[in-house]
């Protein structure tokens, strides 16, 4: 699962947030839904939902589909239809060998770290150079902006349920995140104006 | 309630003595904080923020510049006056909590009220509320000093709210509490500034200054950024999901 949330996350001159990437995204929670038993679309997005709560934006039953249909292109899934009376045969997935070995690469496999090349980071850098911009004031904004954030942040805690407890912890990870982005603008501070 | 600004310095100038060498805290910060605002202050350490704000507490004088509070100077008041001020006006959180050990965790909240003239049900009520909200409410009958140093700290906001000051001065209020019992204080110091509470804080910590409306960063005794806390460009967040994203 591969996820990232705003403190790690390089927020742009937009305010935006950098996109994931495509690789993790749901196909390997898929994979790890089925490696514990086969099932068909519409239970992978119940199992999905009822583990991650508010933390997860469902993804619709479509994209379920499409992505179920790459990994069964890919040979990472099989899928056998299931006679239904009164209803069209529905189709349950299950692993195949290929999926269980993409599926331990992938839980083996260590993630990524915090960014390194920082776009503020370039400002902050460049930008007095060429005298269009003040470091001071800089992270001024960039810290204020960061707080901003970090309001959002609490305010979703506050409204997310105490049981979601996945949901709250991905968001204190954010939080932490951003703490650590803020202690560093002020180590910048320190060191450059 | 005057339009004037609950607390504004002037040129505020703060030089200790060290061993006959004079040492520069606060080197002249013209501040004005208006009332039922909440302003953060932060800065690296030695920076001058809790000097700043001991300043405004009166709990240490100012070498030169002057501090008025709702329209009125107050950096001429003797020691007494500062004192009588405090107690009408100022409620204070700083690193020390200066609780009364022979009387209870519910005597030391309901104190200031009552001798702000509160009617003793009146600061019961106010009592129970904030020692509810801080999570203490089954600690009202102990003595303070029976209290973890995370417990002692959240009774000194208590008490400092107790009167509903002018001015809620505190200096890094969450700086012993772990994670829940920081919660609870947000919380609490979220609700108060909703009700109008006049906040000045110093803080390292992201989710209190969050909260603020306003960021006032120091360093080496100057103010070198001030300004808003913006509300995100983007719409405001519902769920998680909104935030940690999972793309397919």
């Amino acid at each position: 699962m591969h996820v990232i949330h705003s403190g790690n996350v390089n927020v742009n001159t937009q305010g935006d947030y950098a996109p994931v990437t495509e690789e993790m995204g749901v196909r390997l929670p898929l994979l790890a839904l089925l490696a514990k038993e086969p099932a068909h679309g519409y239970e992978l997005k119940q199992a999905l939902e009822l583990t991650f709560g508010a933390a997860y934006p469902s993804p619709n039953i479509g994209q379920i589909y499409v992505t179920l249909g790459r990994l069964e292109k890919d040979g990472l899934v099989r899928a056998v239809a299931v006679e239904q009376s009164n209803r069209p045969n529905k189709k349950v997935y299950y692993l195949t060998e290929d999926g269980r070995e993409a599926l331990t690469t992938w839980a083996d496999g260590i993630v990524e770290g915090p960014r390194v090349r920082d776009e503020f980071f370039m400002k902050l850098v460049l930008a007095p150079m060429t005298g269009i911009a003040d470091r001071s004031a800089l992270i001024g904004r960039q810290t204020r902006h960061f707080l901003g954030i970090m309001r959002d942040l609490h305010h979703l805690a506050e409204t997310t349920p105490p049981e979601d407890r996945f949901a709250h912890l991905l968001i204190e990870g954010a939080m932490l995140h951003l703490q650590a982005d803020l202690d560093w603008l002020e180590r910048c501070r320190e060191e450059l104006t | 309630m005057s339009n004037d600004p609950v607390v504004r310095t002037v040129n505020l100038v703060k030089i200790y003595q060290n061993g006959g060498v004079p040492v520069p805290a606060v080197r002249g910060i013209d501040l004005s904080v208006e009332p039922g605002s909440f302003t953060a202050i932060t800065g690296p350490s030695g920076s001058g923020k809790s000097t700043l704000v001991h300043m405004l507490g009166g709990l240490d004088p100012r070498t030169s510049g002057e501090i008025w509070m709702s329209g009125k100077r107050v950096d001429t008041l003797s020691e007494s006056a500062w004192a009588l001020l405090r107690r009408e006006r100022i409620g204070l959180v700083f690193q020390f909590f200066n609780l009364i050990g022979n009387m209870t965790v519910a005597d030391n909240v309901e104190l200031p009220a009552l001798l702000a003239g509160a009617t003793p049900r009146e600061a019961r009520e106010r009592r129970e509320y904030l020692l509810g909200e801080l999570g203490l409410a089954d600690r009202a009958d102990d003595s303070p000093t029976r209290l973890a140093g995370g417990e002692q700290q959240r009774v000194a906001l208590a008490r400092a709210l107790a009167n509903r000051p002018s001015l809620l001065l505190a200096d890094e209020p969450t700086g012993n509490l772990d994670s829940r019992n920081t919660r609870d204080v947000l919380r609490l110091l979220s609700q108060v500034h909703k009700d109008g509470q006049t906040i000045i804080m110093v803080t390292h910590d992201a989710r209190v200054a969050s909260l603020a409306d306003r960021l006032v960063t120091l360093l080496d005794g100057q103010i070198v950024d001030d300004g808003s806390i913006p509300a995100p460009r983007r719409r405001p967040l519902g769920r998680a999901g909104d935030v940690i994203e999972l793309h397919g």
